[in-house]
């Protein structure tokens, strides 16, 4: 049987661990193209999380009556519904953040986090992990794009959330809010982020065997004294 | 065949769900969605023609137009929605034209995916202001380089080109449209 890893862990490693933009490198379409801002960004991370919630969730529930010969068309419907359910409410209630995200609020039906977790989570475990799971992974979605749109809209733009940060003088980088500025961006985010898990996990394993060496080296030297 | 039948009656069912439900939403959602819609073609209409009080749309021609009017219910000329190709996409503007149609009263750029910081400044107001009262006959030109001499010319901006011209080619077109509808229908 498998093992059960504890409900904080199901949420946490999304957070960065596994996380879908950084480590999964899902949801590329997405990330790239509404980051221009910081607030394209947290709307966007937000209505995915939502349809990445509630489709996982309804995906555990009834995850035994599919039959499997039908799971993806049936998982793209409860998506597509949820997607939809989103767009409708999202042009009657916020007009302007619909029109600036565009058709990529309709397009995150084929955004591959949210297909993805419903296969390789939601339709082997149960509704509450799934749940805890989608929320985790919303939740890293949701730091990948804040933080891209928020870099990419103070050195494209001079803003943070629509607020001056830096000075007039400093002239702002038009690359960073063109398609190029979200490539470089993210290709140095993920770097420099890997690298310095590369670097802990490294000084973790050096001070691990530093532990176990410890004891044989300390018998060997007591052997040269005896 | 147990499969079969399992595997209709799951998608059936899934999908008479969904549609059920957004069907619902829907009937919810479409009143506001419209109302928005209507609000920004109307805030789009003030904006070209400022001295409007009210506007009602023209039927007679097989395009959206508008008619704007001051307090005294006198036609002050038309606001146009019309679109063309940008840069990079479409762009879809808001013209306002005088009675007579020989005069801009202004224009306003409603979508638009121009290059940021170069294109997207068609949507300013240094060059959208060239725009008002400009006169639009025989149609609009564009100069480049150099401040406009004659009454119905626009300087184009210097890295933006090509949008600029655009706009022009946008304005230019549905005038045409506008001239040629309207004294055919008789609506003047």
């Amino acid at each position: 049987m498998k093992k059960q890893v504890s409900l904080a862990r199901e949420y946490t490693k999304g957070l960065w661990e596994q996380s879908p933009v950084f480590k999964q490198v899902l949801g590329m379409c997405p990330t790239l193209a509404v980051t221009v801002s910081a607030m394209n960004g947290i709307a966007m991370a937000l209505a995915t999380t939502f349809v990445l919630v509630f489709s996982s969730f309804i995906i555990s529930l009834i995850r035994k009556l599919i039959p499997s010969q039908v799971r993806i068309a049936s998982y793209i419907v409860i998506i597509a519904t949820f997607v939809t359910i989103v767009d409708l409410v999202m042009r009657a209630q916020f007009p302007e953040l619909s029109k600036a995200l565009g058709p990529y609020i309709p397009l995150i039906v084929v955004n591959c986090v949210i297909l993805g977790r419903a296969e390789a989570f939601a339709a082997k475990n149960s509704p509450l992990r799934s749940l805890l799971d989608a929320l985790g992974m919303g939740t890293g979605f949701l730091i990948a794009l804040a933080s891209l749109g928020g870099i990419r809209e103070i050195i494209g733009s001079r803003t943070l959330l629509g607020m001056q940060v830096l000075p007039d003088a400093f002239e702002p980088w038009l690359i960073m809010i063109l398609p190029a500025g979200a490539f470089l961006t993210l290709g140095l985010m993920m770097g420099f982020l890997n690298s310095m898990v590369e670097r802990r996990k490294r000084r973790d394993e050096a001070a691990v065997l530093a532990q176990h060496m410890r004891k044989p080296a300390v018998a060997i030297m007591e052997g040269q004294e005896g | 065949m147990k499969t079969i039948i399992a595997m209709l009656a799951t998608l059936s069912l899934i999908g008479v769900i969904s549609g059920g439900g957004l069907a619902m939403l829907s009937s919810w959602a479409d009143p506001l969605i419209a109302a928005n819609k209507k609000a920004d073609t109307e805030r789009a209409i003030f904006l070209v023609q400022p001295t409007a009080k009210s506007y009602e749309p023209v039927k007679e021609v097989a395009f959206e137009l508008y008619r704007v009017f001051d307090d005294t219910k006198n036609s002050l000329g038309y606001a146009l929605p019309w679109e063309g190709n940008g840069f990079q996409g479409k762009v879809r503007m808001m013209v306002g034209v005088s009675a007579d149609l020989n005069t801009i009263t202004a224009i306003e750029v409603l979508d638009q995916v121009e290059t940021p910081g170069l294109g997207t400044k068609v949507t300013e107001e240094p060059f959208r202001k060239q725009f008002k009262g400009l006169v639009a006959v025989p149609q609009v030109d564009w100069i480049k380089g150099v401040p406009p001499t004659k009454k119905n010319e626009i300087q184009t901006i210097t890295g933006a080109t090509i949008s600029s011209k655009a706009i022009v080619a946008i304005v230019n077109d549905g005038l045409v449209h506008l001239r040629k509808d309207l004294t055919q229908g008789g609506v003047q």
